[in-house]
């Protein structure tokens, strides 16, 4: 369905993905681990096309896209649909023009089914009550979901999901949780970027996790839960490692102490 | 960074800076190109054209008129004071169509809607490249530059050629207000010489300019929005440079027009 080939990205001067290689078979929950900043939400644009790699290929349904026009990209996308990380909701658009967007677009439906469509995506999330409000007037987890309404309505057969729990309350994150499943039992192809384990374990079919734009595992949750390389372990479990290791992102051998001190000493330092 | 300023030999700043401007000329101009293909290629967004129409237009036309009443009222006044000596100050509506139809009603009328609306779409499409919502219109498989450029492209030159007639009438009228109120001007001898004075090769000229001036204000400004980098401190940017260069780029084609009719009347 969506297959990585040896992807390089650098974005600027950074290198941001290394010989990143796994596919999305049809049908199948992916869920993509990694630490904040190693190149999920980049892994999610290239398959969309909206970034080229530096080397590398993306196939999309048989379809090499990477060295596509802008123009043939378009019908790439309309088979996919993005649920943006900060939802992305388009600012002058109405929730149910937002959620309505592409079948509108498309012009295939009549703007009667369109609604209805619109108002069932947005019941699922539990917000077919907010149809005429603009996203300036949401909170940040309703724009959330009304970004995944959006992908929902679309009628796309794969969806990529960015963070889709990220800053949602439980019981919506569980709801979340159970449509990602549903889904994927009705055999809709998803790929699923998330931080929270609880809800990857739950959803996936297979999980790769990225570490520092470097694939570090590619496997089942089972084998993800019985993986024993070092970097996996830590990701997966910080707080068992020995108390004298530091977690990587700040290993740079800079004592933290006269922070902390300034923060918890009852006068200031100025 | 200031660093790289002071760090960097003054000659290859200069280069460096040169070769970013080929690019940015490089970049304009296949969005420019892209732009205009989309006007004769559907989807044609005829919904946010209108949009966009009511935009420009109603919300311009306060603005454009007021320009152009002052205009023609100081254009009035210091007509006269020029043409006293002469004993000419009764010819002073000739002098006033003829300029403002040339010169002052497009230079001034595109000024003042590169301010409003120049900055208002290069605003609006800025803010959509910083909140990702350019890429989610992609992600939908729509064409933003479709949607958003050849939109707004088709609104400008449609409405700014109007504007410009709008203002080009009412500098007239209001110099027509000081002739009757302060110079003592037969009103029928106003107008008669009024439109005597204007040419068809003046008219021509009135409409290439707000139609040149129109291109420029849609393109630079969806250029500067489009290439938005650096968060909302970037959409203040681009703001402030639509703005910038679309005035320089309508003053500096406005003497090339100019130019280019006195080679060829
Ligand atoms: N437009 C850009 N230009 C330069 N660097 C970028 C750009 N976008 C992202 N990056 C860098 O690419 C790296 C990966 O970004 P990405 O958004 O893919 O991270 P992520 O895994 O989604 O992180 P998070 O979990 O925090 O969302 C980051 O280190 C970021 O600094
Ligand atoms: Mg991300």
């Amino acid at each position: 369905m969506i297959e990585y080939a040896n992807v390089w990205l650098s974005l600027g001067d950074r290198l941001i993905l290394k010989d990143v290689s796994f596919s999305v078979q049809p049908g199948e929950t992916r869920v993509i681990l990694g630490g904040s900043g190693s190149g999920k939400t980049t892994l999610l644009r290239l398959a969309l096309g909206l970034y080229r790699p530096d080397k590398g290929t993306i196939t999309v349904v048989g379809q090499d896209i990477t060295g596509l026009r802008e123009r043939d990209l378009f019908q790439v996308r309309q088979q996919m649909a993005m649920v943006f990380q900060d939802a992305a909701l388009f600012d002058s658009l109405s929730v149910r023009e937002n959620v309505g967007y592409r079948l509108w677009e498309q012009g295939l439906l009549s703007d009667e089914e369109i609604e209805q469509k619109a108002l069932e995506s947005l019941r699922f999330v539990g917000l077919d009550d907010i149809l005429d409000k603009m996203p300036a007037e949401l909170s940040g987890g309703m724009r959330k979901r009304v970004g995944i309404a959006r992908a929902l309505a679309s009628g796309a057969k794969t969806l990529l999901y960015d963070e889709p729990t990220a800053g949602l309350d439980p019981i919506n994150t569980c709801v979340i949780g159970r449509l990602i499943l549903r889904l994927k039992t009705m055999g809709v192809t998803q790929v699923v970027v998330t931080h929270d384990l609880d809800t990857a374990y739950r959803v996936a079919d297979r999980m790769i996790l990225i570490i520092k734009g470097r694939l570090a595992f590619d496997g089942t949750p089972d084998e993800l839960r019985a993986c024993d390389q070092p970097a996996v372990r830590e990701f997966l479990d910080p707080s068992s490692m020995p108390s004298e290791w530091t977690p990587s992102p700040n290993s740079n051998g800079i004592s933290d102490e006269p922070l902390l001190r300034s923060i918890a000493s009852p006068r200031s330092v100025s | 960074m200031p660093k790289d300023g002071v760090v960097m030999p003054t000659s290859l700043n200069l280069t460096a800076r040169f070769f970013d401007l080929l690019l940015i000329v490089q970049e304009f101009t296949i969005l420019s190109v892209q732009t205009v293909a989309g006007l004769v290629r559907p989807p044609w967004y005829l919904r946010e054209i209108m949009l966009q129409l009511d935009r420009i237009g109603v919300g311009s036309l306060f603005i454009v008129m007021l320009t152009g009443l002052f205009t023609g009222m100081v254009l009035a006044l210091q007509g006269a004071v020029q043409l006293e000596p002469y004993g000419a100050t009764m010819y002073v509506s000739r002098l006033i169509s003829e300029s403002v139809v040339r010169e002052l009603g497009p230079v001034l009328a595109a000024l003042m809607i590169a301010g409003r609306v120049g900055t208002g779409i290069a605003s609006e499409i800025a803010s959509m490249q910083v909140t990702e919502q350019i890429d989610a219109l992609r992600a939908e498989g729509t064409d933003p530059i479709k949607k958003l450029a050849t939109t707004r492209l088709a609104a400008c030159l449609i409405m700014i050629p109007l504007l410009t007639i709008i203002t080009n009438c009412i500098a007239i009228l209001g110099g027509w207000l000081v002739a009757r109120l302060y110079l003592a001007i037969d009103s029928y001898f106003y107008w008669t010489w009024a439109f005597e004075a204007i040419q068809l090769d003046d008219i021509v000229q009135g409409l290439v300019k707000p139609l040149v001036f129109g291109f420029i204000i849609a393109m630079v400004s969806c250029y500067a929005g489009f290439s938005t980098k650096g968060g909302t401190a970037g959409v203040g940017v681009s703001t402030t440079q639509s703005m910038v260069y679309s005035s320089i780029l309508i003053l500096a084609s406005d003497f090339l027009i100019t130019k280019f009719f006195m080679a060829f009347a």
